[in-house]
């Protein structure tokens, strides 16, 4: 499973550009179902289809990382950028920035000499790609890029950018793969555009039209030195989601979520998180209302090119899902 | 001349009536069907008249009605009125302005103090647009209830006028942001398509693309394109590090901004028509804003949205500028593009 998350996180998918993300993904879906389809604003659509009698579930994992789109470029080829999503300066500022095509730049402030242990603002911001001119730069406007990956295998822990939700698209794929006899027709969706606003899952849902939503996140963790307090920590299981600020999971499904992991004897965490949303959020506000829930994998330092999670929560996370969604499902 | 007539017209969000009006009469001969839905978008209907295929492409035009303004929240017992910001006002551009009020246009002043009275240092500041009110000449509440009722509207008192008759053939008005956009639409409606036109003069994009978002849900289309006036911002910088858009430099095409990331298909069949047309045209070059693209683009299962715009100076403020070639030529490229469609999106 190592091999694939590496492979997901590397992968290049900014909002908007998650095609490279998707052909991975649907390259290794192909083992579990041939139903598979892209509806029109890219969501990838895997249905594993049940034995009959159960519910229709839908599953989201987004595709799309945060990143920066080229707004402007100068005289000497220079580009001017914006955020795609909830980028923080100070995480990217040292990092490099990388295209579809692999062209990097790095991304440096104005002023660095004078003002460098200042927080730069984004009209401070700017790309360099070693080029001379605005003729020669290799990119042009509207082109996105994500942070460079930095990808480490700690062992037991596993450090990339992009696990929000590359490692979420990993857990719903190893339980596709993994799935045996269900009743429930399972709709695994991979998202796009979460990172600015949910939007993917809001017309997928609309598609699927599911009797029960589940979101695979990532959620923060509060385990690092002076942390603000937060009750969910890195290695003791997948964080079963109570509320966000963008949605509070229905209480049944929560319930249910818990009840499994009892009875599977999987260890898990109970997650309040005071703000952040996630795919749920636009699942269960899709047409008449769709009750929903979320597991969340357990992330330090979300948002940058370090993020790390824990390999045990990730498994546990994938057994938690399968579990769940072999049997008939009631709440 | 359209755009002048509905630039004049009154149509501050959720009273977009006068303007629907006129845009009503301007396109009825183009239209084989129109209809005013619930909230009051105009969605005027077309059928494809050079498809070569059995199912035309079904495709949802939008341009928004409304405009910024205010809105009457109350009387002082002066004779003065209390009101509040319809949609993205600014506070510093309101002193001083005058305003029309309610379906009778009684005309108003946002008064301010004379320099005389106003020390030197309180001239520095942004006066605080809570503490201004709109004076309509009364002497007391009740002389002034007889003419103005809670909740009338209150727009801009600017008249559409052409300026200097030079290379930009530029042009002042009120509301261009969306007008422009309205215009640009009307002459669409003129063309003969290959798709199936949804022609969607929409309410309400001012105050959170409410219209589009109920209009799209209705019209169901394979693609979108949201017709604007957009942000510029070309008056001499000092800096190499934008304008957003520039007048003259003809259509502004929108990559992404607060509310939507274009479909990447519709941003490259714009620009590579603007190439073989040769029709200039520009990138939006910031991510600010949002536009009726972004309702449009995930109603039901979704849909594939780009943003086209006619740059225009000063939007949200009483008197904005636009170039009328950006307008002719936003009209043209549209049109090529439009006429690209036939099959489909590629």
């Amino acid at each position: 499973m190592k091999e694939m998350i590496k492979e997901l996180v590397s992968a290049y998918g900014p909002s908007g550009n998650e095609g490279q993300v998707r052909a991975i993904i649907e390259s290794l879906a192909v083992k579990a179902t041939d139903d598979i389809r892209t509806d029109s604003m890219g969501n990838l659509i895997v249905l594993k289809k049940g034995t009959g009698g159960g519910k229709r579930v839908m599953v989201a994992a987004h595709m799309d990382e945060i990143g920066l789109v080229v707004s402007y470029i100068d005289k000497n080829g220079f580009a001017r950028v914006n955020p795609v999503g909830g980028v923080r300066i100070p995480s990217i500022m040292g990092t490099l920035a990388r295209f579809a095509d692999g062209t990097v730049a790095t991304i440096n402030r104005e002023k660095a000499m004078t003002k460098g242990n200042e927080v730069a603002t984004w009209d401070e911001i700017f790309l360099d790609f070693g080029v001379d001119s605005a003729e020669d730069c290799p990119v042009g406007i509207g082109d996105m890029a994500c942070l460079d990956c930095a990808y480490a295998d700690l062992g037991k822990r596993l450090v990339g950018k992009a696990m929000d939700d590359r490692i979420s698209c990993a857990v719903e794929l190893q339980a596709l793969l993994e799935m045996g006899e269900s009743p429930n027709d399972i709709y695994f969706v991979f998202t796009v555009q979460e990172e600015v606003g949910t939007r993917g899952a809001m017309v997928s849902a609309f598609g699927v039209e599911p009797d029960l939503g589940i979101a695979i996140d990532v959620t923060l963790s509060g385990d690092t030195p002076e942390d603000d307090p937060f009750a969910v920590v890195l290695g003791k299981g997948p964080a079963i989601k109570v509320m966000d600020s963008g949605s509070i999971a229905h209480p049944g499904v929560k319930n249910w979520m818990i009840k499994g992991a009892q009875e599977m004897e999987l260890p898990y965490q109970l997650e309040v998180l005071k703000f952040g949303g996630t795919d749920a959020r636009a699942i269960q506000m899709s047409r008449g209302g769709v009750p929903s829930g979320c597991i969340s994998v357990p992330t330090r330092y979300v948002h940058t090119s370090v993020e790390m999670v824990d390999m045990d929560d990730v498994e546990n996370s994938v057994k938690l899902l399968k579990g769940l969604l072999s049997k008939p499902i009631a709440f | 001349m359209l755009l002048e007539k509905i630039s004049n017209a009154r149509g501050v969000s959720g009273n977009e009536k006068g303007v629907r009006q006129v845009l009503r009469e301007a396109v009825a001969e183009y239209c084989d069907d129109i209809k005013v839905d619930a909230l009051g978008n105009l969605i005027c209907y077309k059928k494809a008249r050079t498809a070569t295929t059995d199912k035309p492409l079904r495709l949802m035009v939008s341009a928004h009605m409304d405009e910024v303004g205010l809105i009457v929240t109350g009387f002082n017992g002066d004779g003065t009125l209390r009101f509040g910001c319809v949609g993205g006002i600014d506070g510093r551009v309101l002193v001083a302005r005058t305003v029309l009020i309610g379906d009778t246009e009684v005309p108003g002043v946002i008064g301010c103090s004379p320099i005389h009275l106003v020390p030197a240092e309180a001239r520095t500041k942004a006066v605080d647009a809570d503490k201004l009110v709109i004076d309509i000449g009364a002497t007391d509440e009740a002389s002034a209830r007889k003419l103005v009722s809670l909740g009338d509207y209150a727009c801009f008192a600017v008249t559409y006028e052409p300026l200097l008759d030079g290379q930009l053939r530029a042009v002042k008005g009120k509301a261009f942001d969306d007008r422009a956009g309205c215009t640009v639409l009307v002459e669409l409606l003129k063309e003969d398509l290959p798709v199936d036109l949804y022609a969607c003069f929409t309410s309400q994009e001012e105050v959170g693309l409410r219209g589009a978002r109920v209009a799209a849900y209705a019209v169901d289309p394979d693609a979108a394109i949201a017709l604007e006036g957009t942000i510029c911002d070309d008056l001499p910088k000092e800096q190499d590090k934008t304008p957003v858009t520039e007048v003259g430099k003809g259509p502004a095409i929108t990559f992404m901004d607060r509310s939507f990331i274009a479909d990447q298909r519709l941003v490259k069949l714009l620009t590579s028509t603007a190439k073989a047309e040769g029709i200039p045209c520009q990138f939006k070059r910031a991510a600010a804003g949002g536009t009726d693209a972004g309702a449009i683009h995930l109603a039901r299962e979704g849909v594939p949205s780009v943003t086209v715009a006619v740059p225009c100076r000063y939007i949200h403020a009483p008197a904005s500028v636009l170039s009328l070639n950006d307008l002719e030529n936003t009209v043209q490229l549209l049109a090529a593009a439009i006429k690209r469609m036939n099959g489909g999106l590629a």
